[in-house]
């Protein structure tokens, strides 16, 4: 047994490992994986001090409760969320972006996230996990990645290998901003829909359904109406794409999606916007707004020099 | 070769082979990705090659849209590379528990069941590409009578080893996972083995440029059924 670990004692509704994601495995039908909100990810490893793509847990709408063994250890949590820390009886209540030191037999309780789905606990030290095509993620669907492919369960243990040395108390001045706007690509099948359906698509409102996980968040809405085929030959696919199947409601494919798909694809949203889709609850409300290439790719730029300088602050 | 090259989003390329979904089309796109491959390119994150499409997804961090398509265009591809190819037995048993939407496929292609399961045994499939949830083989090709297209709205869930079709290809789902295709039965045999991760190996059994025989089996051998 590991000297400096973690107990579970309730491991919450959906909590996993995950790290950047594994590449080159498209064509065998492994997903990227990786943490969801890729910013609020990167910045949990930096305020503890980790090497910036550590794995941490990720854990959607109610986290797990946690107990420490060990020697002095700094832990972090980033998103929007409702945490408490037990230290002797004594409770305080947890800031996000701001690490903190734990002692033995200390106390984390991830109550729930506000209005958003994930969020990301930080460990300073190396977790003790098994890797799989260099990555550590966990995709549940495929039975592969750290802790046997599985969501956490309760009364296991997290066990940390070696803790990082430098404890420092660490603080960030960062709010996560909602959109209500999800900017996209026309997709390869744009054309497949009627006008009428293409100005739904751009202009309406959708609702994001209960029937979304980490694969694929599905929208309910007016319906968009398709006058060519409601197939295509099964081709690949990225996260982000907006497929439309014969019901007319979009699908959007998010990290775990499946690799392939039949359905026309309507759009894709674009790169910078996916950190904030992914957040988005069921029952919130997203409209689509189109951009061209070229802007898409200066969003991505400032996105990620935004993120880029949120990490230096640190 | 590859027709046109169009943007999917801001972080990949999409190639198109032409419209005609046939083995010369495959095998071309195969080649492509297998020289992309070689040639690691850094900037290059994942390569999904499909019937008649390859779409090469990048890290918009290292490299953009047109940076990508421009060293692609100008790559040497190599026409050399035969497709390995091996012959591999599906056991399938088409209990009604198993076979979800046999009832809907009937009146869909107009044909009484026993003639689909006639249409579908003990006929050679060739492996297109394999993808979706790790190792889900694309098979092809179905008679012209036994194409139906996918269900309106996709199943939440499919079970675990569901034979399924949809256009003029099977497949069989290697976890339980979301899906569109019409479900006739389901394989006890083994696709996807995850304690394959070494680069040499591959975790599935049936690859691309396979073939496959399907096989009936019934209930109680599916139930006896040892690898």
């Amino acid at each position: 047994m590991s000297k400096n670990y973690f107990q579970v004692v309730r491991a919450g509704i959906n909590t996993t490992f995950q790290d950047s994601g594994r590449k080159n495995l498209y064509h065998v039908g492994i997903p990227f994986s990786g943490a969801m909100d890729k910013r609020n990810y990167l910045l949990s490893n930096k305020l503890v001090d980790n090497e910036i793509d550590s794995p941490v847990l990720e854990f959607a709408y109610q986290g797990p409760l946690l107990r420490y063994y060990g020697n002095r250890i700094n832990i972090a949590i980033t998103g929007d969320v409702n945490f408490i820390i037990k230290k002797n009886n004594r409770i305080i209540n947890g800031n996000c972006y701001q690490s903190i030191n734990l002692e033995d037999g200390d106390e984390v309780d991830i109550l729930s996230t506000n209005k958003s789905v994930y969020g990301y606990l930080a460990i300073g030290g190396k977790i003790d996990l098994k890797y799989q095509w260099s990555s550590c993620s966990t995709n549940t669907k495929a039975v592969i990645g750290a802790n046997d492919g599985k969501k956490f369960e309760n009364e296991q243990q997290i066990n940390i290998s070696k803790l990082n040395k430098n404890l420092a108390e660490k603080k960030l001045d960062y709010i996560n901003t909602k959109i209500e706007n999800i900017r996209i690509i026309q997709g390869t099948n744009f054309d497949y829909f009627s006008d009428k359906g293409r100005k739904i698509f751009l202009e309406k409102e959708f609702i994001v359904s209960k029937l979304t996980d980490r694969m694929g968040m599905r929208l309910e809405g007016p319906r968009i109406e398709n006058v060519v085929d409601t197939n295509i030959k099964s081709e690949g696919l990225i996260k982000g794409v907006i497929q439309v199947p014969a019901d007319g409601n979009p699908i959007i494919m998010l990290s775990d999606h499946g690799t392939i798909g039949g359905y026309p694809k309507i759009g894709v949203v674009i790169s910078a916007d996916y950190d904030k889709l992914v957040q988005l609850t069921p029952g919130s409300r997203i409209k689509f707004k189109q951009v061209d290439l070229s802007s898409a790719e200066t969003l991505f730029r400032l996105y990620d020099l935004e993120t880029q300088n949120l990490i230096s602050q640190i | 070769m590859i027709k046109n090259i169009s943007n999917l989003g801001d972080a990949a390329l999409y190639c198109d082979f032409g419209n005609k979904v046939n083995r010369e089309t495959n095998t071309q796109v195969i080649r492509f990705f297998k020289s992309i491959q070689k040639e690691n390119i850094e900037s290059i994150n994942n390569l999904s090659p499909s019937y008649n499409k390859l779409i090469i997804s990048f890290d918009l961090k290292k490299t953009n849209f047109k940076d990508l398509k421009k060293l692609i265009e100008n790559l040497n591809i190599t026409n050399e590379d035969d497709l390995e190819s091996k012959k591999i037995e599906v056991p399938v048993c088409c209990d009604e528990n198993f076979a979800l939407d046999i009832v809907r496929l009937e009146k869909k292609l107009k044909l009484k069941r026993e003639k689909i399961y006639e249409n579908f045994f003990n006929k050679e499939f060739f492996c297109y590409m394999t993808g979706f949830i790790a190792g889900m083989p694309f098979l092809g090709d179905l008679n012209e009578n036994m194409r139906a297209k996918r269900l309106e709205t996709p199943r939440v869930k499919v079970p675990k080893g569901s034979v399924a079709l949809t256009e003029q290809f099977a497949n069989i789902y290697t976890f339980e996972s979301p899906g569109g295709w019409n479900v006739i039965g389901n394989s006890p045999l083994q696709i996807f083995d995850s304690s394959k991760d070494s680069k040499e190996e591959s975790p599935n059994l049936i690859n691309p440029g396979d073939i496959v025989l399907f096989k009936e089996i019934s209930k109680k051998q599916y139930e006896n059924y040892n690898e």
